[in-house]
C-alpha cells in the first residue's frame, strides 16, 4: 500500500511538472518468450551493452536483471527508460527438463531452485513497473493461464501494457493467434533474432510510454 | 509383438462449490486449494480467483516447489463461458450476476503437475493432458 502511495505520487508530480526523468519498463511473460532478445537488442542498439545472457535452456534468466538510463531516440523525440528483464513465470519447475538439456544433474537442481525463487521476484516487482512489455512467443499457443495471469495482474494494478508477439521469423508464428486471445491490446509482431519490425516496436514502446 | 500395457491409475478429483471459499481471505484461499493440491487430488473450483489469488497461488506454489521433495508445481486453468457471440441482453445478465453472487460460472482446474502433464486450451475445448 505504501508503496503504491509513493507511486502514485510520484506520477502525480511528474504529470505536474512535465518531468519524466525515467520510465520503468518491465519485460514479463512465459519462460523462453525472448524477453532477454529483446531486452539486449534495446540495451544494446542504445546503450552498446546487453542487459543478460540468453540461452535455448528454459529459465536462464533467474533474477530481475536491469539497465539504468537507456536513453532511446525515436522520429525526433528521446526518452529514457529503465529497462527491467524479469525471470519467465511458469506454474511448474522439474529438474528433470534441464536434463535434456545436457545440464548436469546437480547444475539442473540448482537451476530448478533458483527459477523458483527467480519467478517469486518476478510477481514482486510487479507493482514496481510504469508499464509493461508482455513478451510471447508467437510460435506458442498464446491461450496459457500463465499468460492470462500475467495480464490480469497487470490490469489489476492499472500498468500500461503492450503485448510483443516475438519470434515471427519461426514458420510456425502466428500473430493473429495472438491478437485473437488479446483482443483488447495493442500486439506488435517482432523477431528479436533476426532484428524485424524493430521500428514498428520502438513506435508502439513510445505509445505506452504516454500512457504512464 | 510386445505392447506395452497403459495403465489408468485412480485419478482423484475435488469438486469445491464458490460458497466454500467466497468468504476465505487470500491466504487461507490459497492454502486450501495448495494442501488438496499436494494429496494428489485435482481440484475443480467453482468460480474463478482473482488475478492477484492467481498470483499468490503461483508464488506460494514456487515457495513449496523449493521446500517439499517431489512437487513440481502445479496446472492451472480457468474456463469461462464465452459471451462473444451471446446478445447485449445476456451479456448484462452475466455481469449483473456475477456483481451479485460472484464469478461462480467459470469453473478453475488446478491440479499437480506431477499427474497433469498440460492443460491445452483453445477458446473452444480445454484438454487435460496426464502424466504416464
Amino acid at each position: 500500500m505504501f508503496k503504491r502511495i509513493i507511486k502514485f505520487s510520484g506520477k502525480l508530480l511528474n504529470r505536474m511538472f512535465r518531468k519524466k526523468i525515467s520510465i520503468k519498463i518491465g519485460f514479463y511473460g512465459p519462460p523462453n518468450a525472448g524477453k532477454t532478445s529483446i531486452a539486449n537488442k534495446i540495451c544494446k542498439d542504445w546503450t552498446g551493452e546487453e542487459i543478460g545472457v540468453v540461452s535455448r535452456i528454459p529459465h536462464e534468466t533467474r533474477h530481475v536483471q536491469f539497465k539504468e538510463k537507456v536513453e532511446i531516440n525515436f522520429k525526433g523525440k528521446t526518452l529514457t527508460f529503465k529497462m527491467v528483464d524479469t525471470p519467465g513465470i511458469a506454474t511448474k519447475i522439474d529438474y528433470e527438463d534441464f536434463l535434456h538439456y545436457g545440464v548436469k544433474k546437480s547444475e539442473a537442481k540448482k537451476r530448478a531452485k533458483e527459477a523458483t525463487q527467480g519467478i517469486i521476484e518476478s510477481i514482486q516487482w510487479l507493482d514496481d513497473m510504469d508499464a509493461v512489455v508482455v513478451v510471447l512467443d508467437a510460435s506458442e499457443n498464446p491461450y496459457s493461464q500463465v499468460n492470462i495471469t500475467i495480464i490480469g495482474n497487470l490490469v489489476a494494478r492499472k500498468i500500461p501494457i503492450l503485448i510483443v508477439a516475438n519470434k515471427i521469423d519461426l514458420r510456425k508464428a502466428d500473430i493473429k493467434k495472438i491478437q485473437a486471445a488479446f483482443p483488447e491490446y495493442k500486439v506488435v509482431g517482432i523477431s528479436a533474432k533476426e532484428g524485424t519490425n524493430l521500428d514498428g516496436f520502438y513506435a508502439e514502446l513510445f505509445e505506452l510510454a504516454k500512457r504512464t | 509383438m510386445k505392447t506395452k500395457d497403459k495403465k489408468i491409475r485412480g485419478l482423484s478429483l475435488q469438486v469445491i462449490p464458490y460458497s466454500e471459499v467466497q468468504t476465505l481471505s487470500i491466504s487461507e484461499r490459497v492454502k486450501k486449494i495448495l494442501s488438496l493440491v499436494l494429496s494428489n487430488k485435482i481440484v475443480l473450483l467453482h468460480g474463478r480467483l482473482r488475478a492477484e489469488e492467481e498470483a499468490r497461488l503461483i508464488e506460494d506454489t514456487m515457495a513449496l516447489v523449493d521446500h517439499i521433495k517431489n512437487f513440481k508445481g502445479i496446472e492451472l486453468a480457468v474456463i469461462e463461458p464465452d459471451l462473444k457471440d451471446s446478445s447485449m441482453l445476456s451479456k448484462m445478465k452475466y455481469g449483473i450476476a456475477k456483481r451479485l453472487v460472484g464469478d461462480s460460472s467459470a469453473l478453475t482446474v488446478i491440479g499437480p503437475a506431477s499427474i497433469i502433464k498440460e492443460i491445452k486450451r483453445d477458446p473452444k475445448k480445454i484438454e487435460l493432458l496426464l502424466n504416464d
